[in-house]
């Protein structure tokens, strides 16, 4: 057998079930392999040892019982956006550098359930705004295939971690591409599911009407199993969607032929970078080999989706970013004058400076007198981006493209520029917009730096999205490749 | 539309986030930039379109009107910087 660390999700629960591994040994291999990586790589803002290998213990007890649930002692980490009930939950900042939330996220609670023993919390960008997790309070999250390189953002953390045999399964958030982008470029597979398929009470909220919680793991078939755990209708999100779920699993091994593939034209225009090209059509040639074929779409709005975009999110972002006051939980600043001095002060130097602009932003598109030129707008736009989707999705399965315009940039190489950084999500955030779910998958490397593609489904495909997505690591080796380094 | 130094200044006060000096200056530029990136909407035509606000577009579920929380004010509580009797602290607002 190879290293523990090096197996994935669904081969890890093969071999607990079948007594070839115990959960003691996988954990205490995960943990060790984090502790020998992460001062360099800085995936994780908590490491939970204890905890961790207690459940271990627990669930090896249980299995001799033979009373484990289905997934009783695989690892999995989280996002340090869901709040985890005993263990710190810091969204990347400073504000709640030493919050400890009162209560589980429904998604950490049905990991729980399932068995899942969590290794820890996961880095990513202040609030999940940024797209290179350089925005961390924490401090920047390297990428495995290159240190001096970013892992993307804001779910870094998570695409890291999981890069880099980490654990074998991470949770993370996409409000505009911050799943699919961090997976492209790390390599990994990562699932942004329909919003409302997955419950979102417990996580910190960032744009509440585009978040929406998901995975990345190596395979879509780990993806398939851990978004079974997580997903379904939750009381206590009211935006959560009362739809059954199905097992995703059974659906993996379907033939894709017959299946249309839509290509955005806008996706493949002159501004396509030709190694990214070149990439795509590799992919698009093994659909083609498996029965597949492809019809040209066209997604007229696009190139409106990020401006409308950095109205709504940071709109949505203000309103709820409120609630860091300094006066129920979080970060409070020393000796304040005053009320409005408490407020003030707590929250500027509570947030760091992207979270700042994002709130600026949106206070002044909600402000009086600019509602009808910013929020209204955009939200017309947004109907206009839904639209074309619904008439690109009449003419086919699922659309497909590049994930990033390209592989990871350097650390530091776009901090300056907020537009260079916006335009790392030019092709995730209309599948936002519209609520569609979305993956990203390896595609093959360039110059030595992995790239991914993206599949976008109907409202609740995910199904479809996962089948595709195994059927192409079923006949190739990308999702398999690892940094040379590891 | 360009904002100035003034406008940030208000906003930031709207927001109730403190600004230094330093802050408000580089941060005027940066808004710009992005006020300039948003501005591209204001090319599409979006006449008669009605606004989305929700991707689903789904009514709210109402659930029975029934008591379905424990009081859990202490462990609430418990997290905030400053908490007594029950209450939160802040500076005295009225004299």
């Amino acid at each position: 057998m190879s290293q523990i660390t090096d197996l994935t999700l669904a081969q890890l629960k093969q071999a607990l079930d079948d007594g070839d591994l115990s959960s003691v040994e996988i954990t205490t291999a995960f943990l060790d392999r984090i502790d020998s990586l992460n001062p360099e790589l800085n995936a994780f803002i908590t490491i939970t040892h204890e905890d961790a290998r207690k459940a271990a213990a627990d669930a090896d007890a249980a299995r001799a019982k033979g009373k484990a649930s289905a997934f009783a002692g695989l690892p999995i980490a989280h996002k340090d956006l869901f709040c985890t009930d005993g263990t710190r939950t810091t969204c990347g900042s400073k504000m709640l550098a030493d919050f400890v939330a009162p209560y589980d996220a429904h998604v950490v609670s049905r990991c729980q359930q399932a068995g899942l023993i969590s290794l820890g919390k996961l880095n990513m960008d202040e609030f999940a705004m940024g797209s290179s997790n350089e925005n961390s309070f924490f401090g920047a999250v390297r990428n495995p295939w290159d240190p001096s390189r970013v892992p993307g953002g804001s779910s870094g953390g998570s695409a890291a971690a999981v890069a880099a045999r980490m654990t074998p399964l991470a949770t993370a958030t996409d409000t505009g591409g911050s799943i699919r982008q961090p997976a492209a470029l790390t390599g990994t597979s990562g699932l942004k599911p329909t919003y409302g398929r997955v419950s979102r009470f417990g996580m910190i909220a960032f744009a509440s009407s585009l978040d929406q919680g998901g995975l990345i793991a190596h395979t879509a078939e780990d993806i398939a199993l851990g978004l079974g755990l997580i997903a379904g209708h939750d009381p206590r999100d009211s935006t959560s969607a009362d739809q059954a779920v199905p097992d995703y699993t059974a659906t993996l091994s379907d033939p894709l032929k017959g299946k249309v593939i839509g290509l955005p034209t806008q996706f493949f225009d002159e501004r396509l970078d030709p190694a990214m090209r070149q990439s795509m059509n590799d992919v698009l040639d093994v659909f083609r080999s498996l029965g597949a074929t492809t019809v040209e779409v066209s997604l007229d709005h696009i190139a409106e989706a990020i401006p409308a975009y950095y109205v709504i999110a940071p709109a949505e972002a203000s309103s709820n970013l409120s609630r860091f006051d300094g006066v129920r939980f979080g970060y409070r600043a020393e000796h304040p004058k005053d009320l409005t001095d408490l407020y003030e002060r707590s929250r500027g130097e509570g947030f760091g400076g992207e979270v700042k602009r994002r709130i600026l932003i949106g206070t002044y598109a909600l402000s009086e007198g600019y509602y009808d030129a910013y929020y209204k707008k955009a939200q017309q736009i947004r109907r206009l981006i839904k639209q074309d989707f619904e008439r690109a999705l009449n003419q086919c399965d699922l659309l497909f493209g590049p994930t990033t315009p390209s592989t990871a940039f350097v650390i530091g190489e776009k901090t300056a520029d907020p537009i260079a950084m916006y335009l790392e999500d030019i092709y995730t955030v209309a599948t936002n917009m519209a609520g569609l779910p979305g993956g990203s998958f390896q595609a093959p490397l360039i110059d030595g730096l992995p790239s991914g593609y993206q599949l976008t489904g109907p409202a609740f495909g995910e199904g479809a999205i996962l089948n595709a997505a195994h059927q192409i690591q079923t006949a190739t080796d990308w999702h398999t490749l690892r940094p040379e380094s590891l | 539309m360009s904002l100035t130094s003034d406008d940030v200044k208000r906003v930031a006060k709207l927001a109730r986030l403190g600004l230094t000096q330093a802050e408000t200056n580089e941060t005027l530029t940066q808004l710009n930039s992005i006020l300039g990136l948003v501005d591209q909407m204001q090319q599409t035509n979006t006449d008669g379109v009605a606004p989305l606000a929700h991707p689903l577009e789904l009514t709210q579920t109402l659930r029975a009107d029934q008591v379905t929380e424990t009081n859990h004010r202490e462990k609430y509580q418990s997290v905030a910087p400053q908490a007594e009797a029950g209450l939160y602290l802040v500076p005295r607002v009225v004299e």
